[in-house]
């Protein structure tokens, strides 16, 4: 079994499931209809992403894994999403932000997975990029609104940028598994990520008349496993039907 | 949330070649915004191709009250519509 390939996969993976999760708590919850509309397509192409990587990770595992398998009945430490994406959705402003840095590294990735030496993740890549285009354009274009938009907004955003800044630098911190990954061509020109989710990042808060945090101390572990307490709750709510009735099927 | 955000109509060509027809109308700050939730709200399983929106307040629209004086007078001259053509059986779709 090509261990890092797999590793990758999975890391690949959660992100979207973790934040496809996070985003359908909000079906009928959202601030008005168009946009519970937009979060829950959003969670719903994350989630179908998540599929299409998982099925791949299935076929490497092999031993009667599956999508759902690897989905509902690993633990938390065995988790590869990045912390950012397991942050709660807090506000309107907190939910746009954390979307909106990780939207701007995923486009940028999933450019580059379109050019992947694996035949499967640059198919699915592929797909999804047409998904992910849309899910930057919705996230960048409401950071500018409440950026550029009321005395509430802006404070309100300020504060989210504030709390999830400190969780951007583990997605550009990379992983044994991405880099040999990397060194396969598997992921291609990782090391190039940073600039370009930099120059998104200082257009679009330029536009919104956001200033871009220092360089300052962050967070990681989620790689590795190592999740914020976030993470047991999330799955425990994910994962009880399958963990309570294993193998249901509806 | 206080929502005052003005009202858009919202339009969708379902193909080439066929006309934009209105589907519904929803709220937005703005037009791109509008566009956004246009395509969020209203192509979710294929329906179309191109969006309009416009801003709900810019439709000039007829008074029903005023519907006979407008309408009526057309039902009333039967040569203005096509049918008094015998079509041939292998002409489809009039």
């Amino acid at each position: 079994m090509a261990n890092h390939l797999h590793n990758f996969l999975i890391h690949l993976g959660d992100n979207a499931l973790i934040l496809g999760h996070r985003l359908s708590e909000l079906t009928g919850h959202g601030p008005v209809l168009e946009q519970d509309m937009a979060m829950t397509n959003i969670a719903l192409d994350l989630v179908g992403q998540t599929r299409n990587i998982f099925q791949v990770a299935a076929k490497i595992q092999g031993e009667g894994a599956s999508e759902d398998s690897i989905a509902y009945t690993r633990d938390a430490t065995a988790y590869k999403n990045v912390l950012l994406v397991e942050q709660k959705n807090g506000d309107f402003a907190k939910t746009v932000t954390r979307q909106f840095f990780y939207d701007a590294f995923n486009y940028h990735a999933y450019l580059r997975l379109q050019k992947s030496s694996n035949k499967d993740i640059a198919a699915f890549a592929d797909k999804a990029i047409k998904e992910i285009t849309y899910h930057l354009k919705w996230s960048a274009e409401w950071v500018i609104r409440l950026g550029d938009g009321t005395e509430e907004s802006n404070k309100r955003i300020n504060a989210a940028i504030e709390s999830l800044w400190p969780y951007t630098g583990e997605m550009f911190k990379f992983a044994d598994y991405e880099i040999a990954c990397h060194e396969e061509g598997i992921f291609p020109d990782i090391h190039s990520i940073k600039a370009d989710w930099d120059e998104e990042v200082k257009n679009v808060f330029a536009e919104a008349t956001l200033t871009v945090p220092e360089d300052a101390w962050m967070h990681d572990g989620g790689k590795r496993g190592v999740h914020s307490e976030h993470l047991g709750f999330l799955l425990a709510e994910m994962q009880f039907l399958q963990r309570a009735y294993p193998g249901q099927e509806w | 949330m206080d929502n005052n955000w003005p009202i858009w109509e919202v339009f969708l060509r379902s193909k080439n070649g066929l006309n934009h027809k209105h589907v519904g109308s929803l709220h937005a700050a703005d037009a791109e915004m509008a566009m956004q939730n246009a395509r969020d709200v209203y192509t979710r399983r294929n329906e179309g191709i191109s969006i309009w929106v416009v801003e709900s307040k810019h439709i000039a629209a007829s008074d029903p009250d005023e519907g006979e004086s407008l309408f009526d007078p057309a039902n009333d001259k039967v040569y203005r519509h096509p049918t008094f053509y015998n079509l041939p059986d292998e002409l489809k779709h009039m």
